[in-house]
């Protein structure tokens, strides 16, 4: 559907809701103004429909081969820079990994630091995040900037000023709990999930006042009905109702207390509907072996009421996970055909290397395919049940503890990790940065102590048979569930892509590049090298009428860990150049935000 | 090994770690010697205890040293850190952990002095990441003694 429609029925809906609650100025109603404004980037994801997609159009097809920095900006932390800048109104508020700092930049004066924040925290943390010190970004609300920080303390500074003005703990460091996600604010609300699926971590998302930092509502991902917020009869998984204890029944013991499935992706928001939608993480350890059944809710989709928290539906796309295949990636929200029918659709790639169509308002499960050829670890996924067919082959957990899986794809880190994809209501396409890497995964037993990794798995990581890359750049459509056209990268596109009305998507590369493609044909476009490798996510603005395109650099997160020494031996690949080389052979570390544009 | 062993071992080496090292029971059976070349490879092939190293290695220490001990962009290869650290250092680095946390960088080593699967496994990681060092195994996964090439 085009924009314009879209956008008429949206705010046909919302005067409806915002009648209702008469009075009460919700923070929702100026987001969503302030997010069609495509000057400004209001929220992590765009929209609330976490589309990342801008209809500005100044920089295009035509012209892009001319972009060039126009200013650039050290954020003088070395570590993996994932998510964005936001941009509200003439400021750019960019955001850094521990020690979290949030820069307020002012348009108006070339970058100059209007304010800093830099939150003192114990570097204790430091080691308890999984892999790097990544943070995803802020968010913004009534005025206020909310950060969450790594020791899990989310707090609203006053934007103007970057003064505290309320703060809050969501959860225990010392048990391995760590804060890596964006929030997401809704309503007069502030959603916050928490990282920690390999120290056993049980995951919850919770609401707080966005006004004074009250908790309103915690989910949890599993245990009792009353923790994670199910109704028994109306609560529905594959449109039927769950039934009591239905997170309870999957585990053995008490291992759900310690069970993992946390909820550090992205958040999206549907206000017609009033729900928000988010993904659990992997069942903790990564040997299944020790914890037998479906390991209810892990791996799952959530469409929660945005006001009680109440899981309207549920749909988990991986029980028994053997392969550290997290939910957690984006929903993508969309009003696209599927098998040729108008959909409210949600729109999901997963980790697991299927790409989840479902329909949001009820959660039926509508489309399940590869979105990339390389996945092998199920052959499908069954359309009456919801299940995938796993192939034994590639299945640890039946091969059991000790035993070498070979061959599995995709490795741990998905066809696709929390790198957001973008949806193009112009092409009606999906733009999705990929990996392109399979594994060998050998489960064993490990003990639990609380504050200490729970991993319980080693791996080892390669290109698919016979290839060289490890990452590709897709243009995906929903309707016919496949891929339109695949642009291969030498390593994994960890970077979250954008598309434009000006027939541009974009997207960087982790030696550094950020390229520019054509998005009916995928063509390079422009590539520039920024100073490191990209994971984070590219961001347009436009001020004084003038578009601009920024992205952070600043190599790191799981896939600098992953590839920085190169994935085999640099005389394993049959003499082959580009896959088996280093990634540090390309790129070093350090944050730097920096901005496009075309001259005049 | 009991939990109260492990708490035990962490604190004392906190304390006086050489002392306290030369008197810990499974390691004072090797000799020197030993401590140099901790780990046996027939023709690429490694023993059990070099095997467990590995597997414990995936599972404490590739989230930040990258895998098969290579390095990332996160922590040091400590491939290279042990041609230049001896066992002892080695032992006391990992127990204990290292802070370097400065305004130019944040770089924590975890202490895994309370950790048991560390505690316990540690004499075989370092058999592990010795091999890797002095360059008798390659990456990925080694194979076993007995176990069949393919
Ligand atoms: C949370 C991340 C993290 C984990 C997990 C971790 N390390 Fe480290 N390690 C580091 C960092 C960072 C340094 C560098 C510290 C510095 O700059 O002084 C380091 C340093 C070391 C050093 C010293 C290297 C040198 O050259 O001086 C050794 C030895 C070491 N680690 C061993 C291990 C072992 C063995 C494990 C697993 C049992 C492990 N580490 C797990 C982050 C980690």
């Amino acid at each position: 559907m085009r924009s314009p429609v879209r956008v008429a029925v949206f705010s046909a809906a919302l005067s409806l809701s915002a009648g209702l609650l008469a009075g009460t100025a919700l923070a929702n109603d100026q987001l969503i103004q302030m997010s069609k404004d495509p000057a400004q980037w209001v929220i992590p994801g765009g929209n609330y429909a976490s589309q990342r997609y801008s209809p500005l159009k100044q920089i295009n097809v035509d012209n892009v081969k001319n972009l060039h920095p126009v200013w650039t900006f050290s954020t003088g932390v070395l570590r993996g820079h994932e998510g964005g800048p936001l941009i509200v109104g003439d400021v750019m508020y960019v955001h850094t990994p521990f020690p979290n700092k949030v820069f307020a930049l002012d348009l108006n004066n070339e970058g100059r630091i209007l304010w800093v924040y830099e939150p003192k925290q114990d570097p204790n943390v430091i080691p308890v995040m999984c892999c790097d010190t990544v943070n995803r970004g802020v968010a913004y609300g009534d005025g206020k900037i909310i950060l969450h920080q790594a020791d899990t303390t989310v707090v609203a500074l006053d934007a103007k000023t970057g003064k505290v003005v309320w703060s809050v703990k969501d959860d225990d460091p010392s048990k391995g709990a760590t804060g890596t996600s964006a929030p997401l604010v809704v309503k007069n609300m502030v959603l916050v999930g928490v990282s920690g699926g390999e120290f056993g971590v049980r995951g919850h998302v919770t609401a707080y006042s966005l006004a004074d930092g009250k908790q309103v509502w915690r989910a949890y991902s599993m245990g009792p009905d009353s923790d994670i917020l199910f109704d028994p009869e109306k609560t529905t998984s594959m449109g039927k109702p769950v039934g009591k204890d239905s997170s309870l029944k999957t585990w053995q013991g008490d291992q759900w207390k310690i069970g993992g499935g946390d909820t550090w992706g992205w958040i999206s928001y549907d206000p017609e509907l009033n729900l928000v939608y988010y993904g659990s993480g992997n069942p903790s350890t990564w040997n299944p072996v020790q914890r037998p059944g479906d390991n209810k809710w892990s791996m799952t989709i959530f469409a929660r009421d945005a006001d009680t928290g109440v899981a309207k539906w549920v749909y988990q796309m991986t029980p028994w996970d053997q392969w550290d295949y997290d939910g957690v990636n984006e929903m993508i929200l969309a009003d696209v055909n599927v098998h040729g029918k108008p959909t409210k659709a949600l729109v999901h790639f997963d980790r697991n290397g299927f790409a989840y169509v479902l329909d949001r308002t009820n959660g039926a499960l509508l489309e399940a395919e590869k979105y990339d050829p390389a996945v092998n670890w199920a052959t499908h996924v069954d359309m009456k049940t919801g299940r995938p067919q796993v192939v034994a082959q590639y299945a640890p957990g039946q091969q059991g503890e000790e035993h070498n899986t070979k061959g599995i794809c995709p490795a741990a880190l998905g066809s696709k990790d929390e790198q957001p994809a973008s949806f193009s209501p112009d092409t009606g396409l999906f733009y999705v940065p990929t990996n392109h890497v399979c594994m060998d995964y050998e489960p064993f037993k490990v003990a639990y102590t609380a504050g200490q990794p729970y991993v319980g798995a080693t791996l080892s990581m390669f290109p698919p048979k016979g290839e060289k890359n490890l990452g590709n750049f897709i243009a995906y459509d929903v309707n016919e569930g496949k891929i339109v056209w695949s642009d291969p990268e030498m390593f994994s596109v960890w970077s979250g892509a954008l598309t434009t009305a000006g027939g541009v998507a974009f997207y960087g590369t982790l030696d550094g590049y950020l390229k520019a493609v054509d998005m009916k044909t995928g063509k390079e476009l422009y590539k520039f090298k920024t100073p490191s490798g990209i994971i984070g996510n590219v961001t347009p603005f436009m001020h004084n009428g003038k578009e601009y395109i920024a992205v952070l650099s600043g190599v790191g997160g799981w896939a600098g860990i992953g590839m920085a020494a190169g994935l085999t031996e640099d005389t394993a690949g049959l003499g082959a150049v580009g896959a088996y080389k280093a990634l540090n052979n390309y790129t070093q570390l350090g944050g730097v935000l920096t901005v496009f544009g075309l001259s005049d | 090994m009991t939990f109260a062993r492990v708490l035990c071992l962490a604190w004392i080496l906190g304390a006086a770690s050489p002392i306290a090292l030369a008197a810990e029971g499974d390691a004072q059976a090797q000799g020197n010697a030993d401590a140099e070349r901790p780990y046996k490879v027939v023709n690429g092939h490694v023993d059990r205890a070099t095997f467990r190293g590995y597997l414990y290695y995936g599972d404490l220490c590739l989230r930040c040293h990258g895998p098969d001990g290579a390095g990332s962009s996160y922590a040091p290869s400590l491939v290279n850190s042990l041609k230049k650290l001896d066992k002892r250092q080695f032992e006391e680095t990992v127990i204990n952990g290292r802070k370097n946390v400065t305004t130019a960088s944040e770089n924590v080593m975890p202490a895994f002095g309370t950790n048991i699967d560390a505690v316990q496994h540690l004499e075989e990681i370092y058999a592990y990441l010795k091999a890797r060092s002095d360059g008798v195994i390659g990456r990925g996964r080694p194979k076993r003694i007995g176990e069949t090439d393919e």
